[in-house]
């Protein structure tokens, strides 16, 4: 990614509130609804400013009905509209799998091509708030599972504009993964001005490196990154890929890295059983099979019920020591 | 009947309504004889209502249909020859052999498409009809359901929406007393119209086997929503003659005597071609040319859809995601 021309400093929150400003912007068939999201401008600000820019016909508040709102968004689609559909946690989405896994996936499909749905479902997942079991999940595998889904979990508020642009645009359903402990995290973009977005499929190569590959997604790039950081004060060189869009998938990043190290630890803030991390393991052991010197290894969310009490919420995330830990182990095998 | 309608108009409906109902009687035969593969359901007896329904009706207008839906799509304007094709899994069908007999679309149409989960289009409907108002297109959009779907609670949470928001939407539900295998009345409590009426909809029984009424309860229904007046619930009595899927012949969970009381008395091809015969003083020879038309029309759709080519083996990854 270019950083020449990144001038400003936001957070994620910004970026993504910037990039659904601009798209409204720039398309008006671009509605936005979800529960509280015009009025009370989201529970965590992300439409700041948007009811007072576009209007009450652009940005609706919503009944709390995910099933219904996320059909609606459906509708909208397949007449004309580009709705971007907030579910305010993932935990919800499993109030809408009707309306995602049987309607919007399969539409433009079951159709022979008849109609497109064009929906955007941005969505919020992750754990570390201290928000008990049904606000911390993060099922992004359950939607990566259903043919005509895609599915964004931008890391960098640079890559969740560019991102979510590119959601906005597309012509098929997406479901764009926010992670509500990343919110805040800064970093650096382009002036408004300067258009930029950033396409499916292409993961991000954030640290080069020889002796192993960290796969990551979301906020588990920065505890990769992080640990990256620290295996190479102790002379271990990692290199870090940001998968950024799960369906569809970067392969090609994927193995050529696995080439080169021999090694990966895939790492997703999912539940690590039939997960994410299961799926990025075995592209890696299909194509680079003869190229490993160790099994690639899963670090998803523990498989529990993510608990409240931070002593023990803590440790079911993936975190830096760990990724460092399991990194030694196949190194030393 | 107290309104004044013109002949072709009056022919119109009779025409579509011996369509649905000679599609289905073929579609029963060619399943019997293997022709066309996997589920249908059919929906003879129930005609009335997506002739009446879609008669007041604009063809940009939207539905949202069921898994009984052939009615709905053919009233909507679909052609018998593309409809058998998608049935038969043919590339000529609407949805190039991919939908089949449950999720057949068409946009030219405003079809927005046949459903395999009960209740599944109602949101989609209500969805086309939020976009309807904000697009200011003046259109409406109607979400064709059955009984079912009455307990479904995609309904409550779409009535409410299409309430809050005043919507151009018309909930038609298509009460065919069973849901399935279960009596209507075993699964459903309270009065079915109150459902609508808790919502502050407008909401209205109909004769579902009349299909004038069902014209009336519509266009007026219509009327409201193009005025900017919001949604209607309609619930139309209606039966299903056949079982719920080809797999159900024996019915045993109703009486033949029950079943004979609607087909024998209650007719809406029948029934209306009577009423034209007798109250609009058409003659016999209208209704038999109609009559004629229609079933070549069937016949040709059918070798229409025989002939037609099975799509290309690779066309099985084509439409996934849409360019």
């Amino acid at each position: 990614m270019s950083t020449q021309n990144n001038t400003r400093e936001i957070t994620i929150i910004q970026a993504i509130n910037e990039a659904i400003c601009e798209e409204m912007q720039r398309d008006e068939k671009v509605i936005l609804i979800g529960e509280d999201v015009a009025n009370a401008q989201g529970v965590f600000k992300v439409t700041d400013g948007v009811l007072n820019k576009f209007g009450p016909e652009r940005i609706l508040d919503t009944p709390i009905s995910e099933a219904g709102i996320t059909g609606v968004g459906v509708g909208m689609a397949m007449t004309g509209l580009r709705p971007i559909v907030e579910i305010m946690f993932c935990d919800f989405l499993t109030l809408t799998m009707d309306a995602l896994v049987n309607q919007a996936a399969k539409t433009h499909y079951m159709s022979g091509g008849n109609y497109q749905v064009p929906l955007v479902i941005r969505t919020l997942m992750g754990a570390g708030k201290r928000a008990a079991a049904q606000h911390s999940q993060s099922l992004q595998a359950w939607v990566a599972h259903v043919p005509g889904l895609k599915v964004m979990l931008p890391s960098t508020p640079y890559d969740a504009k560019g991102m979510l642009k590119t959601a906005i645009r597309d012509n098929n359903p997406v479901i764009f993964f926010e992670d509500k402990m990343n919110y805040q995290i800064k970093g650096f973009v382009p002036e408004p001005e300067e258009e930029y977005t950033i396409p499916f499929g292409k993961a991000d190569l954030k640290r080069e490196g020889d002796d192993i590959t960290l796969v990551a997604t979301s906020s588990m790039v920065l505890v990769a990154l992080d640990a990256a950081e620290k295996l190479g004060e102790e002379g271990v060189s990692a290199e870090v890929i940001d998968l950024r869009s799960l369906t569809p998938i970067d392969e090609e990043m994927l193995v050529e890295s696995a080439m080169k190290t021999s090694r990966c630890i895939v790492i997703d803030e999912g539940y690590q059983s039939f997960g994410v991390t299961a799926e990025v393991a075995s592209v890696i052991n299909e194509k680079a099979f003869y190229h490993l010197d160790s099994p690639v290894q899963r670090m998803g969310a523990m498989d529990v019920p993510v608990p409240f009490s931070p002593v023990l919420e803590d440790q079911t995330i993936p975190d830096v020591e760990g990724v460092v830990r399991v990194t030694k182990q196949l190194l030393d095998n | 009947m107290t309104r004044e309608y013109e002949k072709s108009f009056l022919l119109k409906l009779y025409r579509q309504l011996l369509t649905v109902r000679g599609f289905e009687e073929q579609v029963l035969r060619l399943y019997e004889k293997t022709l066309i593969p996997g589920i249908a359901h059919v929906s003879i007896g129930q005609e009335a209502v997506p002739v009446g329904v879609c008669a007041a009706l604009n063809i940009d207008d939207y539905i949202t249909s069921t898994h009984r839906g052939h009615g709905h799509c053919l009233a909507k304007g679909a052609e018998v020859s593309r409809m058998f094709a998608e049935l038969f899994g043919k590339v000529d069908g609407y949805c190039q052999g991919k939908g089949g007999s449950m999720h057949i679309a068409n946009q030219k149409s405003g079809n927005l498409g046949a459903n395999g989960i009960v209740g599944g289009g109602i949101s989609i409907a209500t969805g086309a009809a939020l976009s309807a108002k904000l697009q200011k297109n003046n259109r409406v959009s109607v979400s064709f359901f059955g009984d079912g779907a009455l307990n479904q609670g995609i309904l409550s949470e779409s009535m409410n929406m299409a309430s809050i928001w005043n919507l151009p939407i018309i909930f038609a539900c298509e009460n065919n007393q069973y849901g399935e295998y279960t009596p209507m009345r075993q699964v459903t409590a309270g009065t079915v119209k109150m459902r609508g009426e808790a919502y502050s909809i407008p909401s209205v029984t109909v004769d579902g086997m009349n299909v004038l009424a069902v014209y009336e309860a519509t266009s007026s229904a219509v009327e409201l929503a193009r005025k900017g007046e919001g949604p209607s619930f309609l619930v139309f009595s209606t039966y299903r003659y056949y079982g719920h899927g080809m797999g159900d012949r024996n019915r045993s969970y109703r009486t033949r005597e029950e079943e004979s009381e609607w087909r024998e008395k209650r007719d809406p091809i029948d029934n209306f071609k009577q009423h034209l015969l007798t109250i609009e003083d058409i003659a016999e020879s209208d209704c038999g040319e109609i009559q004629g038309e229609v079933a070549q029309e069937i016949e040709k759709g059918i070798e229409f859809a025989q002939q037609a080519a099975y799509p290309n083996p690779e066309a099985v990854k084509d439409h996934v995601y849409a360019k």
